[in-house]
C-alpha cells in the first residue's frame, strides 16, 4: 500500500509554571530583553466600537483561582471582520496575552466588542471572543470562547451544538454594568467551561 | 456587516491520540488542573483559521540569541553553548514560513528568572531565559543559548525535569497554537519523567527529543541540536469552494 505522505503534529507539552518568562518576560519581571511584552493590548486607541472590560479567574477542581494561568484571546473587529481581512479595522490587532494575578489570581481583558462573523456554513457566529488557556497542569492548550449575555446567541452554531443546554451558560459572560462583564474559566468540576476541540 | 468566508482553508481536525493525556495523576498538578466532560468538536470557523501575525521587524538584533540577549550584548551568559535549529512544517509537509517562535528555559544551574522558583542554584546576572526567533521562507529557524540544567521540583518525592527548552510556536492560524518542550539526546532524566510521561507513546515522545547535529556544530564555539516542529495542516481549499456555492 502507499503512504499518505502526511506529517504529524508535534506533541503538546504543558506551557509550565513560567510560561511568563517565555510569552510576557515584562509581567514576570524580565526586563531589558524585549521593548515590551508581545500582545499587550487587542487595540489600539481609536478602535472602533463599544470598549469593554472582562475580569474573572480561572478555577480548578477545588474551586482554587489559579495564579499562573496565562491565556491568549483572539477575536474580530467591531464589524465582524478580522484583522489582517480585507476591511479590518487598523486599530484592532485582535490579539492579547493576559494572566491570572500573582496574588488573586484575577484577570483583565480590556478589548473591543466583537461583532457577528460568518461560520463555514455561511451561518452567523454570534459575537465571541476565542481565548486559549496554558499553565502548569495543562498538558495540551485548553480552547474555548466568551459569548455576550447581552446579544442574540440563539442562531450561533457552536452554541447550537451544546447537547446539555445548561452548559451553554458556561461560555456565556456576565454584564455587571456598562461596559464591564465576568467570565470565569471553570478548568473541572461543577459548571465546568465547555472546551473545544476545533 | 459580516466578513466574506475566510479562504484560508479548515484546519485538519486534531489528533489527540499523538498528545499528552491531560489527566495524570503522576503529574500531580494535572488531576485538578483536566477537564473531566468531553471536549466539544467541531468544524474550524473563521475564528480558529485566522490569527496574528507578526513581522520579522519586529524581531531585535540579540532576540534569537539568549546568551546575550538579556544584557543586549554587553556580557555573555554562562553555560555549554549551543546553536539550536529547525524547521517548522506543516500537516500537508508545506514549510510554515515566518511564524514566530518563543522559547523560555532554566539557566545553566537549572534555575529560572522567575518569582516562584525558589531553587538554590543561583541566577546568572547575564541570563535572562527567554528569546524568540521567526522562521524564514522555507520554514527554517536557529537560535543560540546556552544548554540549561535539570532541576527538581515538588511532585513526587524526588522528581527532576530533564534539560528542556519550551518552545511556543504560533502558525497561520489561532487554531495552530502549540506549546511544547524540546528534551536532549541521551539525557537519562527524560525516562524519569512524569510530565514527559504524559506522552503516552514512546515514539511520540522521542519526537520530542533533539539530537546532537555535529554537522552543524562550530569548532571551538558550539554544538548543534536538531529540533523540527510540525503544526496542524489545513484542508485543500479550492472543492470546498465550490462545494459551497452549491
Ligand atoms: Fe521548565
Amino acid at each position: 500500500m502507499q503512504g499518505l505522505e502526511m506529517l504529524q503534529e508535534t506533541p503538546s507539552q504543558t506551557a509550565g509554571p513560567y510560561v511568563h518568562i517565555g510569552c510576557i518576560p515584562t509581567f514576570a519581571g524580565v526586563n531589558g530583553v524585549y521593548p515590551q511584552d508581545l500582545g499587550l493590548s487587542p487595540i489600539e486607541d481609536g478602535a472602533k466600537g463599544e470598549i469593554i472590560t472582562i475580569t474573572g479567574q480561572v478555577i480548578d477542581g477545588t474551586g482554587w483561582a489559579l495564579r499562573d494561568a496565562m491565556m491568549e484571546s483572539w477575536q474580530a473587529d467591531a464589524a465582524g471582520i478580522y484583522p489582517g481581512q480585507p476591511g479590518a479595522d487598523p486599530a484592532v490587532t485582535g490579539f492579547c496575552r493576559f494572566a491570572a494575578d500573582n496574588e488573586s489570581g484575577e484577570y483583565t481583558l480590556r478589548t473591543v466588542k466583537p461583532g457577528i462573523t460568518q461560520a463555514r456554513s455561511g451561518a452567523p457566529q454570534a459575537p465571541h471572543i476565542a481565548v486559549w488557556i496554558v499553565a502548569r497542569g495543562i498538558n495540551i492548550g485548553l480552547n474555548t470562547r466568551i459569548y455576550f449575555e447581552d446579544e442574540d446567541n440563539s442562531a450561533d452554531p457552536l452554541l447550537k451544538r451544546i447537547e446539555q443546554r445548561p452548559r451553554v451558560q458556561t461560555l456565556i459572560a456576565k454584564r455587571t454594568a456598562p461596559g464591564q462583564y465576568s467570565f470565569n474559566f471553570v478548568l473541572q468540576g461543577e459548571n465546568e467551561t465547555v472546551f473545544l476541540d476545533i | 456587516m459580516r466578513n466574506a468566508p475566510t479562504d484560508l482553508g479548515s484546519l485538519i481536525p486534531r489528533n489527540r491520540a499523538i498528545h499528552p493525556v491531560p489527566y495524570d495523576p503522576d503529574y500531580k498538578t494535572s488531576v485538578p488542573r483536566s477537564p473531566r466532560w468531553p471536549l466539544l468538536s467541531l468544524d474550524s470557523s473563521v475564528t480558529e483559521e485566522t490569527g496574528p501575525t507578526f513581522g520579522h521587524n519586529m524581531l531585535g538584533p540579540y532576540d534569537n540569541n539568549l546568551i546575550a540577549n538579556f544584557s543586549q550584548g554587553e556580557r555573555l551568559a554562562i553555560g555549554e553553548r549551543i546553536r539550536v535549529h529547525g524547521r517548522v512544517l506543516d500537516e500537508t509537509a508545506r514549510p510554515v514560513a515566518n511564524t514566530l517562535i518563543e522559547v523560555w528555559q532554566a539557566n545553566a544551574g537549572g534555575r529560572y528568572r522567575h518569582v516562584r522558583d525558589s531553587y538554590f542554584a543561583p541566577l546568572d546576572p547575564n541570563f535572562g531565559g527567554c528569546g524568540r526567533t521567526m522562521t524564514d521562507e522555507d520554514g527554517y529557524y536557529e537560535f543560540m543559548t546556552i544548554r540549561p540544567g535539570a532541576y527538581p521540583w515538588p511532585n513526587r518525592a524526588n522528581d527532576w525535569r530533564p534539560m528542556h527548552i519550551h518552545f511556543s510556536v504560533f502558525g497561520s492560524g489561532f487554531g495552530h497554537r502549540l506549546i511544547t518542550q524540546m528534551y536532549f539526546q541521551g539525557d537519562p532524566l527524560i525516562d524519569l519523567c512524569p510530565i514527559a510521561a504524559t506522552v503516552k507513546t514512546r515514539s511520540q515522545l522521542d519526537r520530542l527529543v533533539a539530537p546532537l547535529d555535529m554537522a552543524r556544530s562550530k569548532p571551538m564555539d558550539y554544538l548543534a541540536y536538531k529540533f523540527d516542529i510540525v503544526l496542524r495542516g489545513r484542508r485543500q481549499t479550492m472543492f470546498e469552494n465550490k462545494m459551497e456555492g452549491m
